[in-house]
């Protein structure tokens, strides 16, 4: 069953969609509001990446950078050494895209509390085309010693993940994206930097498919394709449970694994290139800890392309119907 | 004034001498290691050290203490060498340059000593570093408290994100924040003019809204007066082009690009100490 603190109206046609990155935009503000330490630097996309609130609301904590991201993480990296906490916001396709080395370097090496933000994750960022959809940020961010990777499913978990963050004195990276998303959570939906949560677990299958069931790891905006299955693979007779992880690094571990010992295979989905994403991240746990068959829903080294997001989706393979099918080859 | 200053002139002379000679001994010590940038700027760091800079050695961390990142890292030897003569730790530590769980990593690391200002090595981060410090102390309007100073290398200009801070600063007139360009035109393929011009330096960052003073970066009066005058300025943030000379001390390593990156042996650095100690031949024994 769906888990008790989810929006009640989830599977249904007027259930309210809202972008990722505005939940951001409303966390930014509150966060503001509670340490005056904040302050926001935005190369050039104030509007789109959604620090306009900010900057109307605190004008003297707001910095205007220009189109420049490599500059963009090392001034944040030079503010919080006077202990500002920073977030730079761009799309993550520039930031932690272009400036990787000196996110590395001027930001994580250097042990600083800057917080990134990338908005325009994703193929569903839709007909700007390939140029503007990060599909390797959680592969970039989460190889960096000391970075913690934050993943929302929506809007809600956007917020307080925003929030959340300016209380860990770690360099953070938060993924956003640029469609609507069906509000999946809601404020009383747990929300813990580094735990997963489990957001659905059907019911007692009938004698004889007691072993038909599958674990569906799920990240992002997808988390809600992830529900989608699971409702479908109910119908016909299949277990499953949901989690949705939102914290990519670091690795709730105890929850992944707990989940999975009850099901016994594993489906990851994000949209990401499969290489290095989230997917592979829980492979490299289970490989060693608790090793079960695994399917991977998410880019295959491919790059994107203009179209709407549903096209884009289906197109990839990141669909409600690739996950079925990904849960159908592991029960063969 | 001039002979107000006299005495302390010679008394910083005989510092950068005595940091010259540990620069040496470091990395030759070492095996590894850049030679002509760290004796190029061993003046510039003992008069910040000895003259300019507000700091405290014994309180490495006081709140209102100026800030120096260096943000060509690779010079680390002249800071090191330059710190452990003002006090922040001892001499001896000096000769663990580069070696395994120093605390002097080759190319500086916070994690490693704390007191730095910042990590550096990869050109072309740090004056945006600095750029940020200045504008956190403007917010705070902490400004006119303490200074920021960046130095940074020539040949690290050909970054463009070093051109992304300096317009940066520019547009937000961070007359807190001084920049001291060492420009002793090599890098490690060659003369800075033949691998990618930079002239005209000086109206380049006049273009962007800075204001700009050229000194001789081995006068010691002509580097105390540069970053003095850069404190009357207001309405701008201050680079002070240092023309210096690579290898500065050691005629062998003088001008020499290919001196960049690489240490002496140990009989170019015995011949370079037997230079150094008696001033370029001005003395006669090691020992006067």
């Amino acid at each position: 069953m769906l888990n008790k603190t989810l929006n009640k109206k989830i599977f249904d046609k007027d259930c309210e969609q809202i972008p990722i990155r505005k939940g951001f935009g409303e966390g930014l503000v509150v966060a503001g509001e509670k340490n005056p330490q904040v302050v926001a630097l935005c190369a050039d996309l104030t509007e789109s990446a959604q620090v306009l609130a900010f900057k109307e609301k605190f004008p003297n904590r707001f910095i205007e950078m220009g189109v420049a991201e490599q500059n963009l993480a090392s001034v944040a990296s030079g503010m919080s050494a006077m202990g500002k906490i920073p977030f730079i916001a761009s799309y993550a396709m520039f930031s932690p895209g272009r400036n990787w080395e000196q996110i590395r370097t001027t930001i994580c090496y250097n042990n600083r509390p800057v917080k990134i933000i990338g908005s325009h994750s994703g193929v569903s960022v839709g007909p700007d085309g390939g140029t503007h959809q990060a599909i390797e940020d959680i592969a970039l961010t989460r190889v960096i010693p000391r970075m913690i990777v934050i993943s929302p499913c929506d809007a809600v978990e956007a917020k307080k993940a925003t929030i959340a963050c300016v209380e860990v004195d770690a360099p953070v990276y938060i993924r956003l994206a640029r469609e609507k998303t069906p509000v999946m959570t809601t404020e009383e939906t747990l929300f813990e930097i580094g735990k997963a949560q489990i957001f659905y677990e059907s019911e007692n299958l009938p004698a004889g498919r007691q072993d038909h069931k599958v674990t569906i790891i799920a990240t992002g905006a997808l988390v809600y394709k992830a529900l989608l299955a699971a409702k479908s693979l109910e119908a016909e007779n299949i277990g499953s449970i949901v989690v949705n992880l939102s914290t990519i690094k670091p690795l709730d571990e105890e929850t992944i694994i707990n989940a999975v010992k009850r099901t016994g295979r594993v489906v990851t989905v994000e949209e990401h290139q499969i290489a290095g994403g989230m997917g592979s991240a829980v492979a490299e746990c289970l490989s060693s800890k608790y090793p079960v068959p695994i399917e991977f829903i998410g880019v295959r080294d491919q790059f994107g392309q203009s179209g709407t997001p549903d096209e884009l989706i289906e197109h990839y393979g990141m669909g409600e119907k690739d996950i079925l099918k990904a849960v159908k080859k592991l029960l063969v | 004034m001039k002979d107000l200053f006299e005495e302390k002139k010679i008394k910083l002379e005989e510092t950068a001498n005595d940091i010259r000679e540990s620069i040496i001994e470091m990395l030759v010590t070492a095996g590894s290691g850049h030679t002509a940038g760290p004796l190029g700027m061993a003046d510039i760091f003992t008069v910040l050290y000895f003259h300019t800079l507000k700091h405290d050695s014994k309180n490495p961390f006081w709140e209102d203490r100026d800030r120096l990142v260096l943000s060509n890292g690779h010079i680390c030897p002249v800071l090191y060498a330059t710190m452990a003569y003002a006090g922040y730790f001892p001499k001896e530590e000096l000769l663990t340059l580069r070696k395994f769980s120093s605390r002097l990593q080759g190319h500086p690391h916070r994690d490693y000593l704390s007191m730095l200002e910042t990590s550096s090595g990869p050109l072309g981060s740090g004056l945006s570093q600095a750029v940020g410090m200045a504008l956190a102390d403007k917010i705070d309007i902490k400004d006119g408290q303490r200074r920021i100073y960046c130095l940074m290398s020539d040949g690290e200009l050909d970054e463009g994100q070093s051109w992304e801070a300096v317009m940066l600063a520019g547009k937000n007139k961070l007359h807190n924040l001084v920049a001291v360009v060492d420009r002793n035109n090599i890098q490690i393929d060659g003369f800075t003019e033949d691998i990618m011009p930079l002239e005209s330096l000086s109206d380049k960052w006049r273009a962007f809204n800075w204001h700009v003073i050229e000194i001789d970066g081995h006068n010691m009066e002509e580097i105390a007066d540069a970053f003095e005058m850069s404190k009357t300025i207001f309405e701008k943030p201050t680079v002070i082009i240092a023309h210096t000379i690579p290898g500065k001390g050691v005629k062998e390593f003088e001008r020499d690009y290919r001196w960049h990156g690489k240490p002496p042996s140990p009989k170019e650095a015995e011949q370079a100490l037997k230079e150094l100690r008696t001033l370029g031949g001005k003395i006669k024994s090691e020992h006067e």
